[in-house]
C-alpha cells in the first residue's frame, strides 16, 4: 500500500498536465488520463527506469450509459406503497457527461505493480483514442475487440477489423443500448437450403431487476 | 514468364488440430509461412454482457464455461473480484480448499494439454494416457460439487461445501461383477482427502512414464525444439503470461509475486525454460504437474488436521443454512433476498488476477452499487497468446504451426469468451 502511495505521488508529480483524477482504492491504482497525453505518457510508463510498466495485461472498453440507474426503485415513499412495476433503463446519453471509456491495466514486472489508466472519451459522435500498439504490441486484438464492441476507433492501429463478432455483423453489442438478445437470429432454411437471416423472435425481458443498494 | 503466386489455406474451423472453432486463414510460399491471420469469435457467447444481466452469483456457473478445461480456476478469479470489492475474506479451510482445487485444475488443463499436443504431433498414445489421469481428478470434481466439468464450487465468501468423508463408491452391475467393483473401489473406501493423497502419491511415476515416452524421443524434439522461439522482452511485450512467459525464462509467477489465498504459505518452485521454444515450454508444463502435487501434498496434510468452517457466517452475502431456514424468520428472509434479488456490491471498480493453468486470468468488475456487475471484463490468457500466432509462426513450416497452436495451450471457450 505505501508503494503505491509512493507511485503515486510520483506519478503526480511528474505528469501533473496528463493526469485529471487519481483514485487509489481497494488497492488498486486508477488514473484517469487525458485522451490526447495517452500515448506519451504510456511511452513515458514504459521505460522511465521509476516505473516499467512493460506490460499491457489488458485493454477494454466501458460504457457508462445506464451507470448508477437503477430498474427498481427501492428508497421510494412507502405511503403510497412500492411500486412493484421494473422501471426500463433511460437509453439516452447525458451530453455532460463522457458515455464511453478505454481501460488500460498495466503490469510491471520490474517493480511488481499494477496501474489502471482510464481516457473519457469526449468526443461522443467521433470514438477515438491513440492506438498504443507502439508501446505495448500486446493491444493489438484487445484494441480491435473494444473497437468490436463498443465501437471505439484506435487511431493508428493498423488491422483495427472486428474481431469476435461474426462477418458483416452491424452494430457494436456491448453498448447498453444494445438488447442482450440482439438484432437478427439464424436458422438453417431448408427450402432455400441455405442460413437465413431474421429478426429475433424473442422479446427482452428482465428476470432480476436491477437494484442499487447504497449499503451492502 | 509464370506469374508464381502465395497459396492461401484454411486451416479449419473444422479441423482436429485447431483446437476448437479456429480458422486460420494461412499465405503459403510453398510450405513456408508468409502470413497468419486467426478469424476467432465462432464461439463468441458474450459471457461479460450476459453477466450484467444477473446477479452476481448466477455467473459463476458461466465462468465454468470460460476455459473449459480449468473450469474451477475461472470461478477463482471471479469470486476473489467480488470479495475484493465486499471487502470478505474466505475462512483458512476454504482458501485451503481452493489451492487444492486450483492445483487439481492445472493437473486436469496440463494432462488434457500434454494430451492434445502429443496428438497433434503424432503421440497419439499419449491422449488415452492423459485421459485416464483426468478421469482420477474429475471424480474429485464430482465429490466435491456433484459434476464433472462445470462445478460451481467457489462461492464468494468460501466454498459451497466442505469435503466429503466419504469418497462416492462404484456401484455393481451386469457390467461390473463383485470381484472387479471391489478392485475399483480399493482407492475409494476413505473420504477424499485419502482419494487425492492416494492420487498425488502415484501421480508423480505416470508423469515419469510421458516422460520416458517423450522428453528423449527424436521425433518429439525434431518436432519442438526450436520452434516457435519468443524471445524474454518479447514476451513480455506481446502480453505472455504463465507457462508461455515462463518458457521464455522470465521468472514470474502468480502464485509467488503476488500471492492470493494461502500460497505464500506453501512451499513449491517455479519452474523456467531458456530458449522459449515449444520443447521449453513442453517442459515448464511437465514440471508445473509436479510441483502442483507438492501443493496437493501440503494441502491435504493441513486439510485433513484442521476441520472448520468452509464459508462465511455473513448471510448478507452467503446464504444461511437449510436448516436454519426452516426455523429462523430472519434466515428465511436472508435466503429470499439473496436468492431473489442477490447481494449488492458498493459502487467502484476491481481487478483481481490469479494464476490460470493458461496465465493470468483477471476479471475487471466495475459496480454502481447494484446487484448486477456494471461491466464485467474477463481477461483471458490464451487471447494474448494466440494474437502472437504470427509472430511466432511467420518463417516456419506448415506442420510447425500445428506445434506452436497446441504449445500455446489455446481453449477457445476463453479467447472468445
Amino acid at each position: 500500500m505505501t508503494l503505491l502511495i509512493e507511485l503515486q505521488t510520483a506519478l503526480m508529480k511528474q505528469f501533473p498536465e496528463a493526469i485529471d483524477e487519481t483514485v487509489l482504492a481497494l488497492g488498486e491504482l486508477t488514473l484517469t488520463i487525458k485522451a490526447m497525453a495517452l500515448k506519451a505518457l504510456c511511452f513515458r510508463l514504459r521505460d522511465d527506469p521509476a516505473f516499467v510498466f512493460n506490460q499491457c495485461v489488458d485493454v477494454c472498453g466501458v460504457d457508462y450509459l445506464t451507470y448508477g440507474q437503477a430498474e427498481w426503485e427501492t428508497s421510494g415513499a412507502t405511503s403510497t406503497g412500492f411500486d412493484r412495476a421494473v422501471e426500463p433503463l433511460v437509453l439516452t446519453a447525458n451530453p455532460d457527461r463522457p458515455r464511453f471509456a478505454v481501460v488500460y491495466h498495466l503490469l510491471s514486472l520490474a517493480h511488481n505493480q499494477r496501474l489502471r489508466l482510464k481516457v473519457l472519451l469526449t468526443d461522443q459522435d467521433y470514438l477515438h483514442v491513440d492506438s498504443l500498439i507502439d508501446v505495448w504490441p500486446s493491444v493489438n486484438w484487445f484494441e480491435r475487440e473494444a473497437f468490436d464492441m463498443y465501437g471505439i476507433l484506435f487511431m493508428g492501429h493498423p488491422d483495427l477489423r472486428r474481431i469476435l463478432t461474426d462477418y458483416g455483423f452491424i452494430g457494436h453489442p456491448f453498448r447498453k443500448d444494445f438488447p442482450l438478445s440482439g438484432h437478427l437470429e439464424v436458422r438453417y432454411d431448408a427450402a432455400s437450403s441455405r442460413v437465413v437471416y431474421e429478426p429475433v423472435s424473442i422479446k427482452p425481458r428482465i428476470l432480476v431487476p436491477k437494484v442499487i443498494r447504497a449499503k451492502v | 514468364m509464370t506469374d508464381i503466386r502465395n497459396y492461401t489455406l484454411n486451416f479449419g474451423p473444422q479441423h482436429p488440430a485447431a483446437h476448437g472453432v479456429l480458422r486460420l486463414v494461412l499465405e503459403l510460399d510453398g510450405e513456408v509461412i508468409q502470413a497468419a491471420d486467426p478469424h476467432i469469435g465462432l464461439l463468441h457467447r458474450a459471457t461479460e454482457k450476459l453477466a450484467e444481466s444477473k446477479p452476481y452469483n448466477q455467473s459463476i456457473g458461466y465462468m465454468d464455461r470460460l476455459d473449459y478445461v480449468s473450469m474451477m480456476c475461472n470461478e477463482h478469479a471471479y469470486v476473489l473480484a467480488i470479495e475484493k470489492m465486499l471487502g470478505i475474506e474466505a475462512p483458512i479451510r476454504a482458501q485451503y480448499i481452493r489451492v487444492l482445487f486450483d492445483e487439481i485444475t492445472r493437473i486436469l488443463n496440463h494432462l488434457l494439454w500434454l494430451g492434445a499436443h502429443g496428438l497433434d504431433l503424432g503421440a497419439m498414445s499419449m491422449f488415452l494416457y492423459t485421459f485416464r489421469e483426468r478421469e482420477t481428478l474429475m471424480d474429485c470434481y464430482e465429490a466435491v460439487s456433484g459434476a464433472r466439468m462445470h462445478a460451481t464450487y467457489y462461492r464468494p465468501g468460501g466454498v459451497h461445501r466442505d469435503l466429503p468423508q466419504q469418497m462416492p463408491q462404484y456401484q455393481e452391475s451386469i457390467f461390473c461383477n463383485k470381484a472387479e467393483t471391489a478392485k475399483r473401489n480399493a482407492d475409494r473406501q476413505g473420504s477424499l482427502l485419502d482419494f487425492i493423497a492416494v492420487f498425488a502419491k502415484s501421480f508423480p511415476s505416470k508423469i515419469d512414464e510421458y516422460e520416458t515416452l517423450l522428453t528423449d524421443n527424436r521425433i518429439w524434439k525434431q518436432r519442438t525444439v526450436g520452434i516457435g522461439v519468443v524471445s524474454a522482452e518479447r514476451a513480455i511485450a506481446l502480453g505472455f503470461t504463465g507457462p508461455m512467459l515462463r518458457g521464455s525464462g522470465v521468472a514470474w509467477d502468480l502464485r509467488k509475486t503476488q500471492p492470493y489465498e494461502v500460497y505464500d504459505q506453501l512451499d513449491f518452485d517455479i519452474p523456467i525454460g531458456t530458449t522459449g521454444d515449444c520443447y521449453d515450454r513442453y517442459l515448464v508444463r511437465m514440471q508445473e504437474m509436479r510441483e502442483s502435487v507438492k501443493i496437493i501434498n501440503q494441502c491435504v496434510a493441513w486439510l485433513q488436521v484442521n476441520p472448520g468452517s468452509v464459508m462465511l457466517d455473513q448471510h448478507k452475502v452467503t446464504p444461511p443454512s437449510r436448516l436454519h431456514m426452516k426455523e429462523d424468520m430472519e434466515s428465511l428472509i436472508h435466503h429470499f433476498k439473496l436468492f431473489s434479488e442477490g447481494y449488492s456490491i458498493p459502487a467502484g471498480e476491481a481487478y483481481a488476477a490469479i494464476e490460470h493453468p493458461k496465465g493470468e486470468f483477471g476479471i475487471y468488475l466495475v459496480s454502481d452499487g447494484a446487484n448486477k456487475p456494471y461491466r464485467l471484463k474477463i481477461r483471458a490468457a490464451g487471447f494474448a497468446h494466440l494474437a502472437a500466432l504470427e509472430e511466432m509462426t511467420k518463417g516456419h513450416m506448415l506442420a510447425d504451426v500445428v506445434a506452436v497452436l497446441s504449445s500455446q495451450d489455446i481453449v477457445f471457450g476463453e479467447i472468445d469468451r
